[in-house]
């Protein structure tokens, strides 16, 4: 596993840029819990002070430090996708897999349920969702409603796989063993599903990550947790781009378009460790 | 006797084609069921009562006559459709959607809801259409050229970025280019769908305005979008060339333009036509997102006016015509895709 991590590293250049972006980003996250100021206080630090060495990112209109603000909105930004990404994983794992196994009539039925739940457009039913909830809207709510939503992609990838699986000569010898079909999927299927899954978990924190942004920023979540999202959308409240406060806008923007990179990075090169084919184009053959 | 030859060869193709349309009409439905339900329930599984919020944020300040909030609550019970028991609610919700009218919007009292909806749809459908056009049409031309063309220097600086774009979620993708051309470089106008001083007449003043202002929303879009085609294109390519068929066709010595376009291309277009009507929804997202932050005049400006105006009717009418448009545009997708692919016609 280190060796192949290893390899990775070295010969793949997207693999190599993406660690070291996640790295980066992993490491303000972490930076989070030596922050010296609880991070909702305000009139902490001096207002507007543009960045210098005391305050290297800045500090914003609510004399707040950019930089320790902005290691607690990457944390809750991160652990968000986190959350949402593992449990929009259940529904699509057990859909992806239950639909490949079984086939037929099931699969189809499945998969034209989950077609539907592919084109919905989630952004109106989200804002509808906050919209009903309002000051009750909170992170973890928001994130239970998008992990109901956002599993059906993955799903499908899942099913391609498990699909494959169906007919060959272990999974009808485990039938034959007498295993169940709950053994037959976690036991025998899963551990074929594993990378796959690795990198549509990547793409979804992605995913989960760019829609709480979006929601935030417009105000339509709980607009007191920090994140980058509710980061960009007080330095919108405090018109921060027109009063010239540049760096409480760009420093969110920035690390949070590192983190898309990164992780963006990550799954495509796993996702193309994971094809023999695209290895081999790679090496030249 | 020639016709009613034709007519034998025609007419299994023919019901194939009819087969196909049914069963694409279905889902169409199937989509439009489902996303009508998810509203529903938002709405109604939620412990908060729409007119409640309504009624306190109308009372909010100063003291109310007691009777005038009980007229106030039935009145607004039965502009909202929440009257009686949960199952007529949900026949008044399917009835008020088929009709297509959502009651009268409160914010801008006593336009109706679909007034102000069709007002802004036709922004809305202008914008996602140019700008999946596109992105669509240029990414796959220049990802098929890349995967064709390895050694391109030029193709493989634009799969760089293509890469590096393609992650970048609409909002952030949006505020970059309003940064870049609002405040850094201001040559073109940031908000708004045309100029204020014009009245919208059909005349060349106006369309070059709106042009003009559809410019940076377009662009962001297309940004957002043309990666993942770009690179979608790029990597079936590069598995159809190691085709038999292909390296055949290119020991025949058939002109390299013309594997590329009919015999590549068009067997690669395939997936990318199945993976737009896929996308729409995540499309439209981006679309409505983008909207909102250029100002422009449609149905995701509009969405951010209701909510914070607290009009519960447009909210509820623009997320399930929301649901409807998309469906119907994945529909249309859905039936031009035999035009591509003839084995539809006879499977």
């Amino acid at each position: 596993m280190l060796r192949v991590f290893r390899d990775l590293f070295r010969y793949n250049r997207e693999f190599a840029i993406g660690t070291i972006l996640v790295l980066i980003v992993l490491s303000l996250a972490v930076a989070s819990f030596f922050s010296p100021y609880p991070p909702q206080d305000s009139y902490v630090v001096p207002p507007d002070v543009p960045p210098c060495w005391a305050y290297p990112l800045g500090t914003n209109s609510r004399g707040q430090d950019v930089f320790w603000q902005l290691t607690v909105a990457m944390r809750n930004s991160l652990l968000f996708g986190i959350a949402v990404a593992f449990l929009s994983r259940i529904i699509s794992l057990v859909i992806g897999l239950v639909s490949g196994y079984a086939g037929g009539v099931v699969d189809r039925v499945l998969m034209s349920i989950n077609d539907t739940f592919v084109v919905l457009p989630l952004f109106p039913i989200l804002t509808l969702f906050y919209f009903m909830m309002h000051d009750h809207m909170s992170w973890t709510l928001l994130a239970l409603a998008m992990a109901s939503l956002g599993w059906p992609y993955d799903a499908r990838l899942i099913r391609s796989v498990a699909l494959s699986l169906r007919n060959r000569e272990f999974t009808t010898q485990s039938v034959f063993s007498g295993m169940s079909t709950s053994q037959i999927l976690l036991g025998e299927h899963l551990p074929y599903a594993l990378p796959i899954v690795i990198s549509t978990t990547i793409n979804n924190i992605n995913w989960s990550i760019g829609l709480e942004v979006t929601l935030s920023v417009i105000g339509f979540t709980n607009i007191e947790t920090p994140t980058i999202g509710t980061m960009i959308y007080w330095a919108n409240q405090h018109t921060a781009m027109v009063a010239g406060i540049w760096w409480w806008v760009l420093a969110p923007v920035a690390t949070v378009i590192m983190a898309f990179i990164g992780l963006f990075l990550l799954s495509v090169s796993i996702n193309e460790f994971i094809d023999p084919r695209s290895r081999l184009a790679r090496m030249g053959a | 006797m020639l016709c009613r030859g034709r007519w034998i060869v025609e007419f299994p193709r023919m019901r194939a084609y009819a087969w196909y349309f049914i069963r694409r009409l279905g889902q169409f439905l199937l989509v439009v069921f489902v996303g009508i339900n998810v509203v529903f329930i938002v709405t109604h599984a939620t412990p908060i009562d729409p007119v409640e919020q309504a009624i306190s944020s109308a009372t909010q300040f100063g003291q109310s006559d007691p009777r005038a909030v009980e007229i106030m609550r039935k009145a607004l019970r039965e502009l909202y459709g929440l009257n009686g028991t949960i199952w007529e609610q949900y026949v008044t919700f399917w009835r008020r959607l088929v009709t297509g009218d959502f009651g009268p919007s409160l914010s801008a009292f006593p336009t109706p809801v679909s007034a102000l909806i069709a007002q802004a749809l036709p922004w809305t459908a202008g914008l996602l259409s140019t700008s999946t056009l596109i992105a669509w049409g240029a990414g796959n031309l220049l990802g098929g050229l890349a995967g064709y063309y390895r050694k391109n220097r030029l193709l493989k600086g634009i799969g760089i970025a293509a890469t590096g774009l393609q992650p970048i979620p609409s909002y952030i993708m949006s505020l970059v280019v309003l940064i870049l051309f609002g405040y850094l470089w201001p040559i073109l106008p940031i908000s708004g769908g045309f100029q204020m001083n014009i009245s919208p007449e059909l005349n060349i003043r106006f369309l070059s305005s709106v042009v003009t202002h559809s410019i940076l929303p377009v662009l962001s879009l297309v940004l957002i979008t043309i990666g993942a085609w770009f690179v979608g294109m790029r990597s079936l390519v590069s598995n159809i060339v190691t085709e038999d068929y292909v390296v055949y066709a290119e020991l025949a010595g058939v002109d390299r333009r013309r594997i590329l376009g009919s015999y590549i291309m068009r067997n690669a277009l395939l997936p990318q036509l199945t993976g737009l009507a896929l996308s729409l929804g995540a499309i439209f997202n981006g679309a409505v997102i983008t909207e909102f932050v250029f100002g422009y005049p449609g149905l995701g400006t509009l969405l951010v006016r209701g909510v914070n105006s607290g009009d519960y009717s447009l909210v509820l009418g623009i997320a399930s015509i929301s649901i409807v448009a998309v469906a119907a545009a994945v529909f249309v997708i859905d039936l031009l895709y035999p035009l591509l692919d003839p084995r539809v016609k006879i499977e």
